[in-house]
Parts: C-alpha cells; structure tokens; sequence
C-alpha cells in the first residue's frame, strides 16, 4: 500500500547552508476516533513517527499523534557541512516502516 | 448575507444549530487531557513567554487540515539549541498532535505540519531548549462546523 | 429549546466575523472576462474565493497533495491489466503528449453510444473494450487518480467543451437541473453559485460552483474527491436524493456547469476546503 514518498531538497548546498527540507507520504491516518456504518469504531492506524538523519546523525524527527491531517506533510531544514545522504522514516502503528533516501552535494 | 432571505437563513441555521451548540461551549474551557500532557513535558515548572513564533489561520477553512507553522528563536549549536517542542490542542478529544525534536543539525528550530481540529479551540506550543529552559506560545482557531465545507 | 437559539446566535455572530475577516482577504477575486451570452459577467475559479493558507497548498506542487494521486496514477499508466496484456501506455504512449488537452474538453460526444462521457467513463471504456479489464468503481481511489492523472495533463489549459449539436439536448437538460430546487431546503445550484455567490450562508463562503479544479483534493475529505461525488454532496447538504454518480443526470449537469467556467485555466490537482 505504501506509495513513494514525495520529497523536495536541493541536489546542493554550499558548506554551512540551511536548507529546507519538504516531505509528503501518503497515508490515511485513522485517528481511532471515527465509526464505520455499523457504529463500530474503526482502529486507530497512524504514522506515529518521522525521523530524518544525514550521513547517520540524527536532523530531526516528530511523533505524530491521530490529530495529524491524512497525507502527513512535515518540513523542515537542515545545516549542511558535508556532502552525504539523507535518510527518512515515517514508522506505521503496524510496524511497517516507509524509508526513502536522498543525496545532496556540496557545491564546488 | 444579503441576497438570502430571512426564511431561507433560518431553514440553513436551524438546520445545522446542534452541531455548532457543542464546539462553540467548548471555546473557552479545556476538555481534554492538556494538563497532563504539559505535566509530563515541563515536570511542572511554568514555561516562559517569548521565542516561538506560532503561525496558524485565524480561521480553519476546514478543521480537518490546518497548516501549522513554528519557528522558535535559537541559534542552534551545539551548546545552545532547541531540543524538544511539543504541540497540544486543548479542544481535540485528546490534546497530542505532535512532538518535535531538533538538533544543531537542523539548522533552524522551524517546521511546518497539517493538524486535525475538531472545533474551535487552542493550540498550544511548548519548546524545551538544551538548558531546559521552557518557553511557550498558544494561538486561537476558530473552526467552522457543520454547512458544505464541515 | 433556548440553546437552539444560543446556537443560532452564535453561528450568526461567528459567520459575521468570518465575513469580515475573509473579505477584508479577498477585496479582490480575479476572473477571466465571459463571452457573450455567459451568465456571469466574470468567470472566476474556486481558488479565488478560498483562503490564502488554502491556495498555498494548491500553488507549492510538493506541498498539494493531490499529487500523491498523480504520482499513483503515473505508475498505473504504465501497468498492464487485463486479458489483452495491455496498459494505458500500451496505445496512448506518453501521456504528456497524447493526454494533452483532452480533461479540459470533457464530457465530449460518442458517437458509438449516442451520448456524451466523462473522463471517468473514457477511462473505464478504454479499460472494458481495449483492455478486457475490470472497470474501476466510481469513487475508488484507482478511478479518481487516474481521472485526476489524465485531467492535470490539461493543467493551465483552458475548460473547452462542445455544447452544439447533439450536445445541446444534453446542455439544456444540465441547465434545467441546475437551476430545479431540490430537497427539504429547496435550493437549486443556482440558489448558491448563481445569485449569491462571494457571499456567506452561514458559515459557507459561496464560489461560482466552478469545476475547473476537478477532480480535487479536499480538505474536508483528505483525499482526492471526483466531482459527482462532489454533486452528490451538494444534493445531500440542500437534503434532497441526490442522482446517481455516472448518470445522465450528472453527466447533462457535468457538461453545463463545465460550460459556465469556459476558459477558466485546469486546476487539477486543485485544493478545496
């Protein structure tokens, strides 16, 4: 079910740049709260946590709660001293994990 | 509101009148689990005003997907920086939306999400820096229920 | 019963302030100048009369999640289904080019039915007697990506439907509903999207009913929404029965409302509330 993840950097940065990083991930984020036609609860199925890390060391990273909108939109930056690569998760209740990576260069 | 009649105003308000009842009583008192949340986090002491700037709309075209934008005042290194924010809405079913944690490799103490808000309420911003100082900032939405949009 | 009253009262006083606020927003709302003939003086897009956190997220391409369908469907397109073995790409090649145009011009005439159809239809005829696949459900998330695919391959074009020949039975009919009242509340499209649009009922800014952003990604929804799901939405909201998804009803109605925002740019994938 996992579709790509959409993400959006820059392909380089100079040595020190603050860059700004967009993600998008599909997904329905079942809050847990609503019923189906028969009144029964539907469960609860997030993604409960997004964790970003470069060349390994960690950038940022979110727990996510039900009252996130479906298709979680995270963004954030990122100081760049070194070329390397970017690493993301978003973690499903289910255990699953949605990964994607992406490179960035230092510009010459 | 002017090209609708009275009778055609009534039948739409009267309409949708229970739904707006609820969320609207709610606009001032928290209902949910806020303090305990804020408990956990700050270990009680009192957050100070000030760094986080807090931008969300006015008013939610729709309560189910509100931008959400922070940015907290901080220079980001290593011996200075954001570590933790968390943010709370003090009028959802339960006051959770998202916990973000930053490090001098972040650059900037900034992110931007989409939250969920059952009614009108308060949303609240906590940030905790690497001297465990707190600071915080809340922001009213109103959110419109019930019509074509709810 | 002295909370109804409260309730009314406050949902008066809070569409008020919502008024305020969103038209000192929105003093302006741009539009392309209607032919002759138009029922409107100005053609203006849904987007001009929503708000400005809600047009960013149209205008940013990552940020608009309506893309997430477009991605999906770029993927389909290539897939083969069916007994034939082939896929979209198998006969239409690069969408880009083949594709070009053809959303912003539907519902268009065929003339081995006799009728007009929709995207949504081409799609599951092409699935049906090209393909010898299952068609998609209306509503399902593999009919509305690709309806949305096909429709964004027209982005920026203008809306162009046909509506002589043996269209215009079908437009006559599409405009006699959208201007029939319907249901307990006895509103008509017109009611809404003719006479008051740019103004608040309740707490609903009203636009001029426009499809050009169809299929959308709705806020309310959190998912790609196809525009008879959207009709179907209106009915039920003015409490009548709505029309069945697919039929002529919708489909003459399709065309008409597709007619009153001739020239107005494809939004799809728009961001609506």
């Amino acid at each position: 079910m996992a579709d790509k993840p959409r993400i959006k950097l820059p392909k380089e940065a100079a040595k020190g740049e603050i860059i700004q990083i967009k993600t998008l991930v599909s997904h329905v984020m079942e809050s847990g709260q609503r019923k189906d036609a028969q009144g029964k609860t539907i469960p609860r199925k997030i993604i409960n946590k997004f964790a970003c890390e470069f060349n390994g060391k960690p950038v940022f990273a979110c727990a996510l709660e039900p009252a996130i909108s479906a298709n979680p939109y995270i963004q954030f930056d990122a100081k760049i001293d070194e070329a390397g690569t970017f690493k993301f998760a978003w973690t499903d209740d289910d255990g699953t994990v949605i990964t994607a990576e992406e490179k960035i260069a230092l510009k010459a | 509101m002017k090209a609708i009649n009275r009778r055609q105003a009534f039948a739409l308000g009267g309409g949708f009148v229970m739904l707006t009842v609820l969320p609207m009583a709610a606009d001032a008192e928290v209902t949910n689990d806020a303090a305990t949340w804020i408990e956990k986090f700050t270990g009680g002491k009192k957050p100070a005003k000030g760094k986080i700037s807090l931008d969300l709309p006015e008013i939610a075209e729709n309560g189910n997907t509100v931008p959400l934008s922070i940015n907290i005042e901080s220079p980001m290194t290593v011996d200075s920086h954001v570590k933790e924010v968390m943010i709370l809405a003090d009028g959802n079913p339960n006051a959770g939306v998202a916990t973000l944690s930053f490090t001098p490799l972040s650059g900037k103490a900034e992110a931007s999400i989409r939250i969920r808000l059952a009614a009108t309420q308060n949303v609240v911003a906590i940030a905790k820096m690497s001297d465990r100082s707190l600071f915080s900032e809340q922001k009213t939405v109103k959110v419109t229920i019930g019509g074509c949009g709810g | 019963m002295a909370p109804r009253y409260v309730g009314l009262a406050a949902a008066i006083a809070l569409a008020a302030s919502v008024a305020t606020a969103a038209l000192a927003q929105d003093a302006e709302r741009k539009g392309i100048p209607a032919p002759p003939g138009h029922v409107f003086n100005t053609i203006i897009s849904g987007y001009q009369f929503r708000s400005k956190e809600t047009r960013a997220l149209q205008d940013d391409d990552l940020e608009n999640p309506g893309f997430l369908a477009v991605e999906r469907a770029a993927d389909a397109w290539k897939k083969a289904e069916g007994s034939e073995g082939k896929s979209c790409m198998s006969c239409h090649g690069q969408p880009e080019t083949s594709m070009k145009g053809v959303g912003a011009t539907m519902p268009k005439w065929d003339d081995k039915l006799k009728k007009p159809v929709n995207l949504e239809q081409r799609i599951n005829i092409c699935r049906v007697e090209h393909m010898k696949a299952e068609p998609w459900k209306f509503k399902s998330r593999e009919l509305t990506d690709m309806t949305t695919f096909v429709k964004y391959q027209s982005h920026g074009m203008p809306v162009a439907v046909k509506t002589d020949g043996p269209m215009s039975p079908w437009f006559e009919r599409g405009k006699q509903t959208y201007y029939t009242r319907y249901g307990q509340l006895d509103l008509a499209c017109a009611s809404c999207h003719e006479r008051n649009n740019g103004k608040f009922m309740r707490a609903d800014f009203l636009s001029q009913g426009q499809t050009n952003g169809f299929p959308t990604y709705r806020l309310r929804d959190q998912r790609v929404v196809p525009l008879h799901e959207r009709f179907e939405g209106c009915m039920f909201d003015v409490r009548a029965e709505p029309f069945k998804p697919l039929s002529d009803e919708f489909l003459a109605l399709e065309l008409y409302v597709a007619w009153r925002g001739i020239g107005l740019p494809v939004e799809t994938p728009s961001v609506r509330n």
